[in-house]
């Protein structure tokens, strides 16, 4: 019973389905299919953090992409509604800037997972995250913070405005 | 009187089973398992009884007497109905898309379990203890709309692809209010915790500190679940029966029991969030607190049904204009007088 081997069991197949999903969103045909897998991918990363006791940002992974964006994917799916739903998800033949470009994201995320020091943390995570997370947001990133807090707070108020103008 | 019955039946299990030798944390998971599977039967039974109260509801009120004739009261009805529709055959219509349009009957009560296990049912009762719960609570419950779209599309009917258009837009709209109005909680509680919300109402419930917000909660969450006068996602009149156009047999069933099962969630929330969970009101203790905490969403029940069966059903342009005019701004609103009243509690130093 030893608590390292089952964490390092769960985080291979949370690794193996956050991947495989990933790889159907892409080579699936049907584009209502590739969504549906797109969620489990987002649910999995969220249990992906569970794993390192971040249950905030699980909840948060959750709600905003799980709940919100494939959402929007599925509005956009339902509006362009076609009677053969085999072919909405196309290959295109662009290989050679697709390979510069996978190329690129490799070279980059290799180069820097090579020049960062892993390490163990020093201290366990901390039972209570929300507390420091609201404290980090509200001095350190404080600018950041208000200003998506007005983007999104104008996104709001713009779609109340957009509700009411269209009955008059 | 019965206070510790369930408390004490999970601390006698764990003694036991360390009595017998087992190490202490799969003594401690067998008893975690064994209250959720509790809680997944106790809720799947409860669905069986709140058919059968909603019909009886719907019964008194259109001056009728409702089932009696199968069990003792006719309590026995849902149950003869379930076994009925098991036996019946799924039909599969030929362009449907199969795994989808099995699946999502299946998945259907995945959310509203998943949320039941931080819910807690009297005083130390909830299964798994978390410290976000109420977030915890709308992350998985907003992956009920993705379900709910999945039988809606794959079914290749015009009706249920209707129906899954405004399970989609009624469901989203909706959800916005739903959180706005339990940010006014979170806010006087000032944790997300849901022991320490339950805790953080024993002075005052916070119905009284949030009246808005409890009336936009319930309005709300009435539009989650799909009921009168907000089921235009099911309007029988215009799509039939909605997403569910198509299933028949244990998937039709699978959804309108899941429907009875996310009534169950919004109105324990209610009760946690503004009718003080399991505490007892007016220091009435004779009762043990999981029994207030059933009378407390019990009633919030009786409440749905009484308006599901009094009220007629809004048209869909109606739907969306009072989510965006009306609830969103006024959650808002409240949010707003909160802050600023929470300071100029503070500053006066009542």
């Amino acid at each position: 019973m030893d608590n390292g081997l089952w964490l390092s069991l769960a985080f291979y197949l949370l690794a193996a389905t956050i991947l495989g999903s990933a790889f159907l969103v892409v080579l699936l045909r049907n584009i209502v299919h590739s969504v549906l897998w797109l969620a489990v991918c987002f649910v999995s990363l969220a249990g992906l953090y569970l794993t390192l006791d971040a249950d905030f940002l699980a909840a948060i992974q959750v709600l905003i992409y799980a709940g919100a964006v494939c959402i929007m994917v599925v509005f956009g799916i339902m509006l362009i509604q076609r009677a053969d739903m085999k072919q909405t998800n196309l290959f295109n033949k662009q290989t050679k800037a697709a390979a510069g470009v996978v190329a690129l994201v490799l070279a980059v995320t290799g180069y820097l997972s090579a020049v960062t020091q892993w390490g163990n943390a020093k201290t366990p995570v901390p039972k209570e995250t929300v507390g420091s997370l609201a404290e980090l947001m509200l001095t350190k990133y404080v600018i950041p913070f208000e200003v998506a807090a007005i983007l999104l707070l104008v996104a709001l108020v713009g779609a109340i405005i957009i509700a009411k103008e269209v009955k008059g | 009187m019965g206070e510790n019955l369930f408390t004490g039946i999970a601390a006698w299990m764990r003694t036991a089973l360390l009595d017998i030798g087992t190490p202490p944390l799969l003594s401690e998971f067998i008893v975690l398992l064994v209250k959720l599977l509790a809680v997944i039967i106790f809720v799947s039974l409860n669905v069986l009884w709140l058919v059968y109260m909603e019909r009886k509801v719907c019964a008194y009120i259109q001056c009728r007497i409702g089932p009696n004739r199968v069990g003792p009261k006719g309590l026995l009805q849902t149950v003869a109905d379930v076994l009925k529709l098991l036996g019946k055959e799924i039909i599969v219509p030929r362009r449907v898309d199969k795994i989808v349009y099995l699946a999502a009957p299946l998945l259907v009560f995945v959310p509203p379990m998943m949320a039941f296990a931080v819910i807690p049912w009297g005083n130390g009762m909830a299964p798994v203890e978390m410290n976000i719960g109420i977030f915890y609570v709308l992350a998985v419950a907003s992956l009920s709309t993705l379900i709910f779209w999945m039988g809606g599309w794959s079914s290749y009917n015009k009706y249920s692809l209707v129906g899954g258009m405004r399970v989609v837009a009624q469901m989203v709209s909706y959800e916005l209010p739903l959180v706005l109005a339990l940010l006014g909680v979170v806010m006087l509680a000032g944790t997300l915790n849901i022991n320490d919300i339950v805790n953080a109402q024993r002075q005052v419930w916070f119905v009284f500190a949030q009246p808005l917000a409890f009336l936009i909660y319930l309005t709300a969450g009435i539009s989650e679940v799909n009921r009168v006068p907000f089921d235009l996602v099911e309007g029988e009149s215009e799509i039939i029966a909605g997403p569910y156009t198509e299933y028949s047999g244990m998937a039709y069933a699978m959804y309108m029991l899941a429907e009875y099962a996310n009534m169950m969630v919004v109105a324990c929330m209610a009760t946690i969030m503004f009718l003080g969970g399991w505490l007892a009101p007016f220091g009435w203790t004779f009762l043990p607190s999981w029994f207030w905490f059933f009378i407390k969403v019990y009633a919030l029940i009786f409440l749905f049904m009484w308006i599901r069966w009094t009220y007629p059903r809004i048209r869909v342009d109606q739907l969306m204009g009072f989510g965006w005019k009306v609830l969103v701004p006024l959650s808002l609103a409240n949010i707003f007088v909160t802050g600023v009243g929470m300071y100029v509690y503070r500053a006066i130093g009542w």
